[in-house]
């Protein structure tokens, strides 16, 4: 039997602090974050960056990257926007949605590159 | 012409059953399985269930002759064999709206599965399912929010939920009880569930668990940056004491609560689910008792239709079956159900048990919980049947790991991230599985030991399916 191990979460650490679908996994690569473009794409959803400082992370409302790209089917146009979103703010959080508009809901949100939390 | 007075009893069928009879779009149809005494033919018995069930009695009246019994009557108007079974029938019976009072599950209820129930002419009998018409589903208040709002208020998107059951189910003092569901929630939990019989015993008064839960919500909350509820069971002794309790639960702002639908009563259930509707409180409900009126394949109320009347009645979240864990259910039987708490219009199918097209109109859906004998080696098989609409609970698969509840909560979240992730990247879990979460328990020493800790399930899409078949 291994050694009980301590689980290393704390208030006062920044750190500590997930964010929602794939928060648990470790950060996605390039390649990673194509495969979930892909996926929101083939659903017919509309793909959508969103950014925010960490400190506001529980907030619903992050700030919008330019408006959801309605009808974009074009994974390369998709990626670099998000990547546009993440060069102009590296601090922040930027997340990845794909809003459902049938199910009046998001079908997909993760966040795909993670804020500063030093 | 005015029909004559004659006392005495009469044949049901020549009232009853109506072969030629077209159910109407505004009627309730209910198809009962239904094993007669040896000797009474089919049509009789299928016109005295249609009678037993909805006007007639065992003889003729003469305030009979005072309505317009033609109209007001329900009709046996078809009879089917039943599948690999000699003894039993299925009778279809069509019911007028009118004989209902609108948005009363209780009323219908009392009706279809009342009295018929003990009738000495049926040796068993079994509701399989029933057809509401749009005209009186629009009278049913519905679930409080359902799924897509629930996502809203606890910012889950493109994953199934994941959920634990607190244990020992009975005994813990309050403030133990709360440090349990801490632990369980700064893991990576979404909700953690007060268990059925979780009341207000005297170990554990209502209102500490209350309190105490919603501590451990809140510091979850500030912790993780990430929404948590705790489901608080407000089933109590008496309706006004459930309206307490659920008063307090808005009171300290929880964001979800919970009820026993069957063992509570539905009036007091519905009472609750109009409560959470009109208080922004999300609803999961517990089906306890249940087995006493589904289990048996020839006698009670089939799961799906106990099912649809909570979707009426109102609920957020109801217990499925998980199909893969200790409380095994047939597969596709479990689809239908699932379908029946989710999606708009459910058509027949027989393959899956569905006797009727069911309109749900704007009826939002419920999530279905699968709960019970789970660990994170079903994970993907759960992921695949269930799919995100779901909330996936795992109680001892929680609290049973080697180093707590916390690490037992992470290993179950990231096998569910990287199940989800797998699947959005084209992988077929079932067969996949071992393999996704094997890589998953590289990067997370808390589900690398889980999976060391609960035994390895086979991978394989037929497993699951044979059971259907033995079912049969």
């Amino acid at each position: 039997m291994s050694q009980v191990q301590d689980y290393k979460s704390r208030v006062s650490d920044p750190a500590s602090r997930k964010f929602e679908t794939f928060s648990y996994l470790p950060a996605m690569s390039d390649a990673e974050i194509r495969k979930q473009v892909e996926y929101i794409v083939s659903q017919g959803w509309n793909p959508a960056v969103e950014h925010t400082e960490p400190q506001y992370l529980m907030d619903n409302y992050w700030y919008m990257w330019k408006l959801p790209l309605f009808g974009e089917t074009d994974v390369d146009v998709v990626l670099a926007e998000c990547k546009a979103c993440h060069e102009a703010n590296p601090g922040n959080h930027v997340r990845l949605i794909g809003y459902d508009n049938l199910k009046q809901s998001q079908g997909a949100s993760m966040v795909i590159y993670r804020g500063n939390t030093k | 012409m005015a029909k004559t007075y004659q006392a005495g009893v009469k044949e049901y069928r020549a009232t009853y059953w109506e072969p030629n009879y077209t159910p109407k779009e505004s009627d309730v149809l209910a198809c009962f399985k239904v094993t007669p005494q040896p000797g009474i033919d089919r049509e009789e018995v299928a016109a005295a269930v249609a009678a037993e069930s909805s006007t007639g009695t065992w003889t003729t009246v003469w305030t009979d002759l005072l309505t317009d019994l033609n109209y007001y009557k329900g009709r046996a108007y078809r009879i089917e064999d039943v599948p690999g079974s000699d003894a039993e029938f299925y009778a279809f019976i069509a019911y007028p709206i009118d004989l209902f009072e609108s948005g009363s599950i209780v009323n219908v209820f009392t009706s279809l599965v009342g009295n018929v129930f003990g009738f000495k002419a049926l040796r068993a009998i079994r509701l399989e399912d029933i057809r509401f018409p749009l005209a009186y589903v629009t009278t049913c208040d519905g679930p409080p929010h359902g799924i897509q709002v629930e996502r809203d208020m606890m910012n889950k998107y493109g994953r199934p939920m994941l959920g634990c059951t607190i244990k020992p189910k009975l005994g813990l003092s309050a403030k133990n009880y709360g440090r349990a569901v801490y632990e369980a929630l700064r893991g990576g939990l979404d909700f953690t569930k007060d268990d059925e019989n979780v009341n207000s015993q005297p170990f554990m008064n209502w209102k500490q668990r209350f309190d105490f839960c919603q501590e451990a919500i809140e510091k979850a909350e500030r912790e993780t940056g990430e929404r948590k509820g705790h489901y608080l069971n407000v089933t109590a002794a008496t309706a006004e004491e459930m309206i307490k309790r659920a008063e307090y639960a808005k009171e300290i702002g929880t964001p979800i609560i919970m009820t026993d639908y069957i063992t509570a009563g539905f009036s007091a259930h519905t009472s609750i689910s109009r409560f959470c509707k009109e208080n922004g409180i999300l609803l999961h409900v517990h089906r306890a008792m249940h087995g006493v009126i589904d289990r048996n394949p020839h006698h009670g109320i089939h799961f799906r239709v106990l099912a649809k009347i909570l979707r009426l009645m109102g609920g957020d979240h109801l217990h499925s079956g998980t199909v893969v864990g200790k409380l095994e259910g047939d597969r596709t039987a479990t689809l239908g159900w699932i379908d029946i708490m989710r999606e708009e219009y459910v058509k027949e199918d027989r393959s899956r048990g569905i006797m009727f097209d069911q309109d749900f109109g704007y009826m939002p859906g419920m999530i279905p919980v699968a709960s019970g004998g789970i660990h994170v080696w079903h994970m993907p098989a759960l992921v695949n049947i269930f799919g995100d609409d779901s909330v996936l609970q795992f109680g001892g698969g929680t609290l049973g790991h080697p180093w707590g509840n916390a690490a037992g909560a992470c290993a179950n979240r990231v096998a569910l991230e990287a199940c989800v992730k797998a699947r959005n990247e084209g992988a077929e879990l079932e067969k996949e599985g071992g393999n996704i979460l094997r890589a998953a328990g590289e990067h997370s020493p808390e589900l690398k030991i889980a999976l060391e800790t609960w035994k390895e399930i086979r991978f394989e899409f037929d497993t699951v399916d044979k059971l259907d078949v033995a079912h049969k």
